[in-house]
């Protein structure tokens, strides 16, 4: 690991000014994703600026209704809370799926919307990477895909993002929200990971003196009917091929309100607006969930090794579906 | 390489207040082996990625390995080395040893620490993926939740059966929850409670 100063922020004025001041500075939660990044000296920064003493890490309801999670909150303190538990299921569950117990006592919120792609040609720094090295190429493309995109993937990078939480964030509409020294910024989630295209190096809308300082969550009703499910090729502790993040409401026989995210598939969180519309209105039916399946997919583009994952997602979208209309949870 | 300050980073291990003055990228697990001695804390990949490395952080358990010990300052750390003590074995060192829940034991200190952990937490109603009801106030322990949660550590050897029948014993002889609200972190009193009922 490349030797680096190390500065702790009793405050977000305080962390602003040193990130806005220091040369090649990045901030560290848990540590978790950038300290193994660092070590494969994949990051390399000359200063970090720890923000786990900052007074980020409550979570609240919001006069509106909905509910505001601090930047520094750790994923098991997130998934096990009241609030989340009750009113976001799929939160919880998204982030009991993704890491391990150890992992989710030090990863922060912030922490989780940042980490990087697991593609293994990613961590590799004898392979060529666009992401890591703008122009050098992608070794991934042609090579082994399994853990790669299906949506959203460009020539220049087919990698996925790993995040869970970050799915169900994408269906519950969630808001980052970031600071720095120019002032506060609210930036929609759906909006917050940027899809590859030429420029897969540049991985979200957050500036590099930006601090994500919370989560916000507006109320959602729907949300109370909501599961998260993974499939993945062990039962724990591994990323998702295909991860669903869905929320359903039902009136009449027909879908009164509807949320649906897609893991695993593509450089972002994947919201399934396409989806969404085929089953907003429609009878609550096997036939609907399946004809919103194929309309969200029938743009996914495999890679060599990974045809399966469509059909994969297909059959993730209507069994998540399908459970919620029944037992109201996929749990 | 560049320069590097030394940074003064004190912690409490295993009861004992410790002084150490490190480079800011030295991990927990490193200072603790390498520094202060306490090498039944075990580097297995070094990526977080086996559990080998778990330690307790104020009675939470985490990879020590992925933890920068600087970051640690003031916190109170508990490694196998802290666990019973005069008093002769820990309940779960010797469920373990009674189940067979190792072969070449290489995993089994952060299998330990990070039973241990998983115990607080359940006392204290986190759920966890494989939990039903995440509403329900109380969530029994089955074997598919000890499973899950403890799926952070990887047995190479494959003692898993032992190392559930290991844990499963404790906890029938922990009564009661250790009564704690769940989105607070583990606290020192409240995990101390804990390690005295599974005494």
């Amino acid at each position: 690991m490349k030797a680096f100063s190390y500065v702790s922020a009793t405050d977000v004025p305080a962390a602003l000014r040193a990130i806005s001041t220091e040369p090649n500075a990045k901030f560290i939660g848990g540590g978790t994703n950038l300290v193994d990044l660092m070590r494969e000296e994949i990051e390399r920064p000359d200063t970090i600026i720890d923000i786990t003493r900052l007074p980020l890490s409550g979570i609240e309801e919001l006069p509106g209704g909905g509910v505001r999670i601090g930047a520094t909150v750790r994923n098991s303190h997130l998934a096990a809370h009241r609030l989340i538990r009750t009113r976001y299921p799929v939160l919880s569950q998204a982030v009991l799926t993704g890491a391990s117990a150890q992992l989710r006592n030090m990863a922060t919120v912030g922490g989780n919307l940042l980490q990087r792609t697991r593609c293994l040609y990613f961590y590799d720094g004898a392979a060529a990477c666009n992401k890591r090295e703008p122009g050098r190429g992608c070794d991934a493309i042609g090579g082994f895909t399994r853990n790669h995109a299906i949506l959203g993937a460009s020539e220049a990078c087919v990698a996925t993002h790993p995040s869970d939480m970050c799915v169900a964030l994408a269906a519950l509409d969630a808001t980052v929200v970031a600071e720095s020294i120019r002032g506060v910024r609210r930036i929609p989630m759906t909006e917050f990971h940027l899809l590859p295209g030429e420029t897969p190096d540049a991985e979200t809308a957050l500036a590099p003196d930006e601090l994500i300082t919370a989560v916000e969550l507006p109320e959602t009703p729907v949300a109370a009917t909501s599961a998260y499910r993974k499939v993945r090729d062990r039962a724990s502790y591994a990323f998702a091929l295909v991860s669903v993040a869905a929320a359903l409401e039902t009136g009449d026989g027909a879908v009164s309100a509807v949320r649906l995210a897609l893991g695993g598939v593509a450089a972002k969180p994947w919201r399934a607006h396409l989806a969404e519309q085929v089953l907003l209105g429609a009878p609550a039916t096997e036939e609907s969930f399946q004809r919103a399946a194929d309309a969200e997919l029938a743009p996914a583009v495999a890679q060599s090794q990974n045809a399966f994952k469509i059909e994969l997602a297909r059959r993730t979208i209507v069994a998540t579906l399908r459970r919620l209309l029944t037992d109201g949870s996929a749990a | 390489m560049g320069r590097q300050p030394v940074v003064e980073v004190r912690m409490r291990v295993n009861g004992v207040m410790e002084s150490l003055d490190l480079e800011p990228r030295v991990s927990l697990l490193d200072a603790l082996r390498e520094r202060l001695g306490l090498t039944g804390t075990k580097k297995g990949c070094n990526q977080g990625a086996c559990g080998a490395c778990t330690v307790l952080a104020d009675g939470e358990r985490i990879n020590s390995c992925l933890a920068l010990a600087v970051q640690y300052d003031g916190r109170e750390i508990t490694t196998i080395e802290g666990l019973g003590g005069g008093e002769g074995a820990h309940p779960l060192q010797s469920a373990f040893v009674r189940n067979d829940g190792f072969q070449c034991g290489y995993c089994t200190s952060g299998q330990i620490c990070s039973a241990i952990g998983m115990l607080a937490e359940h006392g204290a109603g986190a759920p966890s993926a494989a939990t039903e009801h995440l509403s329900a106030d109380t969530i029994e322990l089955s074997d598919a939740e000890i499973r899950e949660r403890m799926s952070g550590n990887l047995c190479r050897c494959g003692a898993y059966n032992g190392i559930v029948g290991a844990i499963r014993e404790v906890a029938a002889a922990v009564p009661g929850e250790v009564g704690r609200d769940a989105m607070e972190p583990v606290t020192e009193p409240a995990m101390e409670t804990a390690m005295e009922t599974v005494r």
